[in-house]
């Protein structure tokens, strides 16, 4: 239907085209369009019920659509899988409101996200080898928190926890990332942190980025898409975006 | 002016007098007749009596009604000193002497000094045949209609002259029916020609009912060659007749039984479906609701028998209030601590029908209490080939009454809307001024309370004990998790379903068998739609 | 490989506890047997069996602990489990009475004759054999809960549901096996057993035997369980207890996860009900009431779900005080047991053993912090720049 997003659907990471679902008669995607360039890093914006979080569900298969048309790397029918299966292909998900497990260690939610073989019994017996061990490393070094690995998740403070979130999906080595909201409840140095963080992640994989925090996303300097009433409203630059006559009317105001 | 109205008046009264006098003195002589009648059965022989009896048919008196029957069965006898004529019953070694007309008791004779009328088949079918017209002839309507139904369940060629002259005469339409059909059932046992035969099967078939079948059935046996496709093609339709009854009946069954589980169910979707809270004691607040019941016809009982019929009316408020009492301690006692932790409240509120139970055991003891039905919820009626009793019909009468009362309060009063908006979202309903702890336990409260008064509803079809509530409990979860939680209607249509596929699957499965059929299929069902037949969707079900 | 397994499940506690049953195991038999009636530490028959039957509740209640404590799966169904173990093993039993029963028929049970059945029912074959029928005591069990798990996990019934219909289930198989030709004896059940691998089941040796075997089993469970949740498996089997969607979307089949626990927990109930049978000398339909399983939990809940210890624990305390209380005041069991199951779930969520553990934590966590705070005042200065 659209032509410059059909086009793109060979060469794109993610690729979705005339999205549409709906909750008992409420349309919370509505013919939603969009693709995602392999290594890019997008800012997604949008007011409240625009259909984000919906259309990280259909992404990730929690939601199936109505209709339209979900690939991942050109040729998978994101459609027509499931959570796990989807997560297995190499698509992470944060969740906007924090989700470890609290009740392992650091070290543990790091050793149960690596990207290993997953069957029941093949975790049964599993045992950590010295490669696992400096995977695991790496990634508590990149998140900042190599002092906190023993303790557990539950006593970290809401940012670490969005680390290590963050953390875990590195672990799992996913090719797209899907991030929602990760700044909320973040304090300023913390948002800054992140940002690089995201920036530093973009440069092996493709990241979506969902969030509110205008200055955040302007640190980011990402082309930007926003979203409202299910369906794309515009998408070009922050700048381009936030001068948009409708953005403003349906989410920046004034 | 006065004084002429008076007068008017009194001639009025005069004339009416006289009309009695002169009607009550024709009816003396009559009677005197009868009694001449009826004592000259006494010397006669057969042929003598058999005209007596034709006589005594022919004065279209009900009043001989009672001496003919007793010919007939052998127990009229003439006193030997007088020749009075009396129905006897034996009494001991003597007989207790009944006046043959007016049915009044006449004293006690030796069996010696009494000689009885002897009867033979020519005699007896004399008498049947005018005991047919007598009442037949009746000037009640409701006389003959009785005539005449006796005369269908007992067809005898003998009937027929009777019938014919009835039907010539009948002017009532309901009587003229019966008239026919008990023509018709009787031509089939009467070796009347096969035309007028046919005609009567039709009939017969028209009539339906498991006695016209039995009747055919006979029939087929000595029917001959032309006659027979006809009354096995009858036979057939009144089977099919008889099914779609039988299938009439299982759905009766079956909404009884679903009226039941919507009752023991509705509470509970208060409870369970509208704000999540899974109460293992809700079927000990239906038991309590029983316990109302049985206290409050023991009080009647003693103290005020003659509101026995209003017993269930005070019961259902005191029902209402002992439970739903109950059902705001434990709200405030235990369940509000353990809101957000449903498996936690599923094993505190365990402990709590555990209590009950016990408490209830103590104080009553483990024996089932006697709960008697009102004289409005006894006995039964005749639906075309259905039976339906008092008690069934009004308990469906009162779910649904419950329900349309439920359905109304949540959707049209102002708590409605603040119980639904705290289930929605408790932290936006408490920001705009609703208390929502209140909320909580009113609402927790009513649900308890429509299981008291569902308790009292159950009281009067199943044996009030401690262990009531344990009956039902899964059937109630099974309901509400079948119907589609958070929604009365599923609960409306999960009770009924299940209902009628328990009752439909008890024929063929047993009832054992039929009720782990429905558990499995349940079961089942469970996995294809986790949320139930009306589930909600959307995100509002994550949370 | 196993001994990996192996190494992670030999945690201290479990060294320890372990050892204390093999040593009761030991050790209770041989006071019975081997000391005189009159002897200060004699232990009497009826006590052999009182406490080798808490033994087999402690293996059911550890079992249940697998999949509620550390799964979040909270089965009511779980006595549908024991019951099939114990009516496995009272199969066996009924064959081997053989002639000795009151028809003095050496095939058909008792009840087979009672009910004028002529040959004996095609699943009763087999369980002549103790083999047989201690595989069956673990398979039947097993194979309902894979049948029942793979169902109601793939199509991701949860929390309450799950209950409810676990509960069902449990309901369902107690109004079957009512039934007279069901072939389990309907409302009886079986029993009169006389023997056990040819020994006397009544004979004081063949009861410690029974007891060492509960013993054995119960601390074979406590290892095996414990290797199950110490592995990478169970922490997942955590993760999905505390955070169901999150381990779905690191790419885990949480329905084979909660289906191997499950089917691995039913296995374990089945063992218990096979040890049980023997040593009360009944089973009956009474065994699959709903009741009985939510007794389950709450013994579960006062030790502690979410330890290994705890289920232990509970289920020989709350059963211990269940005997004390049913012969001191029977009227007032019911309400110690409603109010226990108030009273946990509101003042002792984490069970006995949970408590002492989380008490020790925090210790050791007020200790940590303590220096913790120290070092952050010496450091504070700077950070405030």
């Amino acid at each position: 239907m659209n032509t410059f997003v059909s086009n793109a659907k060979p060469t794109s990471i993610l690729y979705l085209d005339g999205v549409s679902v709906s909750f008992d008669g409420f349309k919370a995607l509505n013919s939603l369009s969009f693709v995602i360039e392999p290594g890019e890093l997008r800012a997604i914006i949008g007011p409240n019920g625009a259909g984000k979080t919906t259309m990280m569900d259909i992404i990730t298969g929690k939601t199936r659509p109505d209709a339209g048309e979900v690939f991942f790397k050109g040729t998978i029918d994101l459609t027509q899988k499931d959570e796990t299966e989807i997560a297995q292909l190499g698509i992470g998900r944060k969740f906007q409101k924090p989700t470890v497990f609290e009740s392992h260690t650091v070290w543990d939610n790091l050793e149960l996200a690596l990207n290993r073989n997953r069957g029941v019994f093949s975790t049964l017996f599993y045992r950590l080898t010295a490669e696992d061990k400096t995977r695991i490393e790496d990634i508590l070094s990149t998140v900042r928190l190599v002092g906190r690995k023993d303790d557990y998740a539950a006593h970290l403070s809401h940012g670490q926890k969005q680390w290590l979130e963050i953390g875990m999906l590195l672990a799992q080595e996913p090719e797209l990332l899907l991030v929602d909201e990760p700044v909320a409840g973040m304090t300023d140095a913390e948002t800054a942190e992140t940002a690089t963080l995201l920036k530093e992640i973009a440069k092996t994989r493709s990241v979506v980025v969902v969030e509110h925090d205008m200055g955040f996303i302007r640190d980011l300097g990402v082309k930007v898409t926003c979203l409202a009433e299910g369906s794309v409203l515009a998408e070009g630059s922050i700048d381009f975006v936030s001068a948009h006559q409708k953005v403003i009317e349906n989410y920046l105001g004034r | 002016m006065h004084a002429r109205l008076i007068h008017r008046f009194l001639q009025c009264l005069f004339a009416t007098v006289c009309l009695m006098v002169t009607l009550l003195a024709t009816d003396l002589r009559a009677a005197d007749d009868l009694r001449v009648m009826v004592d000259a059965l006494g010397g006669g022989n057969f042929q003598e009596n058999q005209k007596q009896v034709e006589a005594l048919a022919r004065t279209g008196d009900p009043k001989v009604v009672p001496a003919l029957e007793a010919l007939a069965e052998g127990d009229l006898y003439q006193r030997k000193i007088d020749g009075i004529v009396f129905i006897v019953r034996p009494a001991g070694s003597s007989f207790k002497l009944i006046d043959a007309l007016t049915g009044e008791e006449a004293g006690e004779e030796a069996k010696a000094a009494l000689e009885k009328i002897k009867v033979n088949n020519g005699l007896r079918r004399t008498i049947r045949a005018a005991l047919g017209g007598l009442t037949l002839m009746s000037p009640d309507v409701a006389v003959r209609l009785q005539a005449a139904g006796t005369i269908l369940r007992t067809p005898s060629a003998d009937a027929l002259e009777g019938l014919d002259a009835a039907l010539a005469a009948e002017t009532d339409n309901a009587v003229k029916v019966v008239l026919g059909q008990a023509r018709a059932a009787s031509i089939l046992v009467s070796d009347r020609p096969a035309d007028e035969k046919r005609a009567a099967v039709a009939t017969v078939v028209e009539t339906g009912g498991r006695d016209s079948l039995s009747l055919l059935s006979a029939a087929l046996a000595s029917a001959d060659e032309s006659l027979r496709p006809d009354i096995e093609a009858g036979i057939k339709k009144i089977d099919d007749q008889l099914a779609i009854w039988a299938a009439g009946q299982n759905i009766w069954y079956g909404l009884s039984l679903g009226s039941v589980l919507l009752l023991a169910a509705i509470g509970l979707a208060i409870t369970f479906g509208v704000m999540g809270i899974i109460n293992m004691a809700h079927g000990e607040m239906v038991m309590l609701g029983a316990y109302t019941t049985f206290v409050v016809q023991q009080v009647i009982r003693t103290s005020f028998p003659g509101l026995f019929d209003w017993s269930l009316a005070i019961a259902l408020p005191l029902a209402f209030l002992v439970t739903g009492a109950v059902g705001l301690v434990m709200e405030r006692a235990i369940i509000r601590f353990l809101y957000g932790r449903p498996l936690e409240t599923l094993l505190a509120t365990w402990g709590v029908s555990l209590i009950l139970q016990q408490a209830v055991r103590s104080i009553f003891g483990p024996t089932n209490q006697e709960v008697g039905n009102p004289s409005w919820m006894s006995g039964a009626f005749e639906l075309g080939g259905m039976t339906i009793t008092w008690n069934r019909l009004w308990i469906i009468v009162f779910a649904l009454a419950v329900f349309v009362f439920l359905l109304f309060l949540l959707k049209k009063t102002a708590m409605g809307l603040q119980m639904r908006a705290v289930t929605q979202n408790r932290r936006m309903a408490s920001s705009m001024g609703i208390r929502t702890p209140w909320v909580d336990a009113l609402t927790f409260a009513l649900g308890s309370g429509i299981a008291g008064i569902a308790g009292v509803a159950l009281s009067q079809i199943d044996n009030v004990s401690p262990n009531l509530g344990q009956g039902y409990i899964i059937d109630s979860f099974m309901v509400v998790v079948f119907g589609g939680v958070g929604n009365l209607w599923g609960t409306l249509v999960g009770a009924f379903t299940l209902g009628i596929l328990n009752k439909f699957l008890e024929p063929y499965a047993g009832a054992v068998l039929g009720k782990i059929l429905v558990l499995v299929l349940i079961i089942l069902f469970i996995q294809k739609r986790p949320r139930g037949l009306f589930a909600l969707k959307g995100r509002a079900v994550e949370a | 490989m196993i001994t990996s397994f192996l190494a992670k499940a030999l945690g201290r506690n479990i060294v320890i506890a372990a050892a204390i049953l093999l040593a009761l195991a030991a050790l209770v038999p041989a006071l019975n047997l081997l000391t005189a009636p009159d002897h200060a530490l004699h232990v009497p028959t009826y006590v052999v069996s009182l406490f080798g039957k808490y033994l087999t509740y402690a293996l059911l209640a550890l079992a249940l602990d697998l999949v509620w404590g550390f799964c979040g799966i909270l089965s009511l169904g779980h006595a549908a489990f024991f019951a099939l173990g114990g009516y496995a093993m009272g199969m066996y039993l009924m064959r081997q009475i053989g002639a000795r029963g009151s028809y003095g028929n050496p095939l058909l049970p008792d009840f087979m004759v009672f009910l004028n059945w002529k040959e004996l029912p095609w699943f009763w074959h087999g369980f002549d054999k103790f083999w047989f029928a201690a595989l069956m005591a673990v398979l039947v069990p097993g194979l309902l809960a894979f049948v029942f798990g793979w169902f109601a996990f793939r199509s991701r019934v949860n929390g309450v549901y799950l209950s409810i219909i676990t509960q069902a289930m449990t309901f369902a198989l107690l109004l079957a096996f009512f039934r007279n030709d069901m072939g389990f004896g309907g409302n009886n059940g079986l029993t009169d057993f006389k023997d056990i691998l040819g020994f006397n089941i009544q004979s004081n040796g063949t009861r410690s035997a029974l007891f060492a075997a509960s013993a054995i089993a119960l601390a074979l469970s406590l290892v095996i369980t414990s290797g199950i949740v110490r592995s990478k498996y169970g922490k997942i089997l955590i993760g999905v207890r505390d955070a169901e969607s999150r381990t779905r979307f690191l790419g885990y089949r949480v329905e084979h996860m909660k289906l191997f626990a499950f089917v691995v927990s039913a296995m374990m109930a089945g063992v218990a009900g096979a040890l049980y049978v023997p040593q009360v000398g009944i089973i009956n339909p009474g065994e699959f009431e709903p009741a009985n399983s939510i007794e389950v939990v709450i013994w579960t809940a006062v030790g502690g779900r979410g330890t290994l210890i705890g289920p232990i624990v509970g289920a020989i305390v709350v059963n211990g005080g269940k005997s004390i209380f049913t012969a001191a005041f029977p009227e007032f069991w019911l309400f110690a047991l409603g109010g226990l199951f108030v009273l946990v779930t509101l003042f002792l969520p984490k069970g006995i053993v949970g408590t002492a553990r989380q008490f020790v934590e925090r210790r050791k966590e007020y200790r940590k912090a303590r220096e913790a705070e120290a070092a952050a005042f010496a450091a504070e200065p700077q950070a405030a720049e």
